[in-house]
């Protein structure tokens, strides 16, 4: 049985549909990622499936448990990072985990023991009697996360956990998480813009876009359904019909002065393309990528609005608000 | 049935950890607020020095001087404000969206909103004891002549106040529950506690009214707070202590239930 299952899930915000009829599986002790652009909904769903949000129709199974029918139950199931800084900056870093603890009604030595094991984890042990007012938007970020792992939920939602931080830290967290699932008992569920990530971490993958799951399944056979290398060509006055009439060619898509396209054994056959194409200014082969599977289902790349103004900037906005 | 009503003890020691845990969060913050600390006792001096010995010069009460008569009417005044004005603190709470983190904890409604007045209860008393030995002290130097405070009279103003602030904590909270901005609560909260304040008779006698005036004064449910009080610290009151603390101990209970449902309502 799934530990995460919806049912025609959907969400809107006075007429605007964030989420239009989700149905996604995530089995037991997966980490699973949500894979979309800015907007795409990967917030709705995870808020709704942790109970912040009701949805407008449909429904979710967390943990066996209802989402709109036995919140409760549902909350006592799970952890989560949210994607905005929700910590309180008036307390220290050590505070902000001793309440947490104390809302998941710790045993004291148990709390103790493990604020020092997520302290040590990111990095923050010699700052945590600071108060977070003084963190930098990175160190707030990897204390929210240590707050989230701290209580060993059943089922771990990440909101883009890694936004922001630097490359070190970014691993350090991934190897962390890669730990816990390895233990066994934990289901994680990860939003995020780095296809990095997802082919590092997650052993499925929902691809979301404007609200509906346009592909669900392993990464490795998301890339198969490209059906071949990606070739990409920037060409001043291509010659697609020529292009096109290459059996080997599967598929042909132009998007800003760059040609791309899908072709079997690209290496064995770039001559011949170059050779009909014209004047080729550079040339690239890859082997598919989840942009290119984006891409190929959405038409659009997923990087197309830049995802890295995301956390430090919603940081400082939130400190000009104050 | 013995693991029924061992599942019933985790839930309801889980509850009281979260009512723990919230209070100990409002502690921290007001702890390390001093402005606000400072503050909360400086203006009710102010009121009571500046304004009640200015009147006191020329008006007696009954046999009673001005200022002493209007002390209890100020600890109700500083108890009012800090009490409602906590409500602020859960649109803070929203805004910074650390409301987030405390919705998604597994632990009820109730639970977070009784670790909220708790929490508010707490500043407002320690508040209310800083302002009680203060008048103690006042008393004694005979700078408010007539006040003799001792401890039965601080015990049972703590219980008095105890009642007020919890309902005008809840009050406070009910408003800031349904607010966006803190603007919006403060324009709210200054329509409300003004004719509270000033229909309460904490700084005249309510038994010479006009009869418009007195049932207005009536309904104030803060009439009875200061009149309880004043029946504490003085020996003299309008009504019966027992009519007092019914009205005020019933009051709180109404709003307190009120307050759980505006919660169980309260978005993100
Ligand atoms: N509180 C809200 N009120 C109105 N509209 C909202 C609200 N929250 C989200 N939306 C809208 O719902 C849609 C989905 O938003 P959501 O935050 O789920 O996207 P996302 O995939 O998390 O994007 P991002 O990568 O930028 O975090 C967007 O069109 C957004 O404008
Ligand atoms: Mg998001």
């Amino acid at each position: 049985m799934p530990v995460i299952e919806t049912y025609e899930l959907r969400k809107e915000y006075d007429g605007l549909v964030a989420l239009e009829s989700l149905n996604l599986q995530v089995e037991k002790g997966e980490i699973f990622g949500l894979l979309g652009p800015n907007g795409a909904g990967k917030t709705t769903t995870l808020m709704t499936l942790t109970t912040l949000i009701k949805p407008t129709r449909g429904t979710a199974s967390v943990n066996g448990f209802d989402i709109v029918k036995q919140p409760s139950q549902v909350r006592k199931s799970i952890g989560i990072v949210f994607q905005d800084p929700s910590s309180d900056d008036i307390l220290t870093g050590y505070e902000n985990l001793k309440l947490h603890g104390m809302l998941y009604s710790m045993p004291a030595s148990l709390r103790e023991e493990r604020i020092r094991e997520v302290l040590e984890l990111v990095d923050l042990a010699d700052r945590k009697d600071d108060m977070v007012k003084k963190y930098s938007g990175g160190m707030r970020r990897r204390l929210e996360i240590a707050r989230g792992l701290m209580h060993r939920p059943k089922i771990l939602f990440l909101d883009e956990p890694t936004l922001g931080l630097d490359p070190q830290s970014r691993e350090n967290i991934w190897k962390y998480i890669e730990d816990l699932s390895r233990q066994g008992q934990m289901s994680i569920i990860i939003t995020t813009h780095y296809m990095e990530e997802v082919d590092r971490l997650c052993s499925r993958l929902a691809i979301i876009d404007k609200g509906v799951v346009v592909a669900m399944d392993t990464p490795a056979s998301l890339k198969k359904i490209i059906g071949g290398e990606v070739v990409v060509m920037k060409i001043n006055n291509p010659d697609v019909e020529a292009v096109r009439e290459l059996n080997f060619v599967k598929k042909i898509e132009i998007k800003n002065e760059l040609v791309y396209l899908t072709v079997e054994d690209a290496g064995q056959n770039l001559q011949q393309i170059l050779h009909v194409a014209g004047k080729v200014d550079s040339v690239e082969i890859h082997s598919p990528t989840l942009n290119d599977v984006f891409l190929h289902f959405t038409g659009r790349e997923i990087r197309e609005n830049s995802p890295e103004g995301g956390w430090g900037q919603r940081v400082m906005n939130l400190r000009s608000k104050k | 049935m013995g693991a029924k009503s061992n599942e019933l003890k985790v839930k309801e020691m889980s509850e009281l950890n979260g009512i723990a845990a919230i209070w100990y969060r409002e502690i921290k913050v007001f702890l390390r607020e001093k402005s606000r600390i400072v503050a909360s006792i400086v203006n009710p001096i102010l009121w009571l020095l500046i304004f009640g010995g200015g009147l006191g010069a020329s008006i007696s009460i009954s046999g009673i001087n001005y200022q002493t008569f209007i002390y209890p009417g100020i600890l109700i005044q500083a108890v009012l404000f800090s009490s409602i004005f906590f409500g602020v603190y859960i649109v803070w709470d929203r805004k910074i969206d650390f409301l987030k983190e405390v919705l998604v904890a597994p632990i009820s409604r109730t639970s977070i909103f009784i670790g909220k007045i708790i929490g508010g209860a707490t500043d407002s008393l320690i508040q209310s004891l800083i302002l009680l030995f203060i008048g103690l002290i006042l008393g004694k130097l005979g700078v408010i002549p007539g006040l003799h405070l001792g401890f039965i009279e601080i015990v049972t103003s703590l219980v008095v106040l105890f009642f007020t602030t919890t309902s005008m904590v809840s009050i406070g909270l009910i408003i800031g529950s349904r607010m966006e901005s803190p603007e919006g609560f403060q324009l709210i909260t200054s329509f409300l506690l003004f004719p509270i304040f000033f229909l309460s008779g904490a700084l005249f006698p309510i038994n010479k009214l006009p009869v418009w005036l007195a049932s207005l004064t009536f309904i104030d449910p803060l009439t009875y707070s200061v009149d309880g009080l004043r029946s504490v610290i003085l020996g003299a009151s309008q009504f019966n202590l027992a009519l007092d603390l019914c009205v005020i101990t019933g009051f709180s209970i109404v709003v307190i239930i009120i307050g759980t449902f505006a919660f169980e309502k309260m978005k993100v």
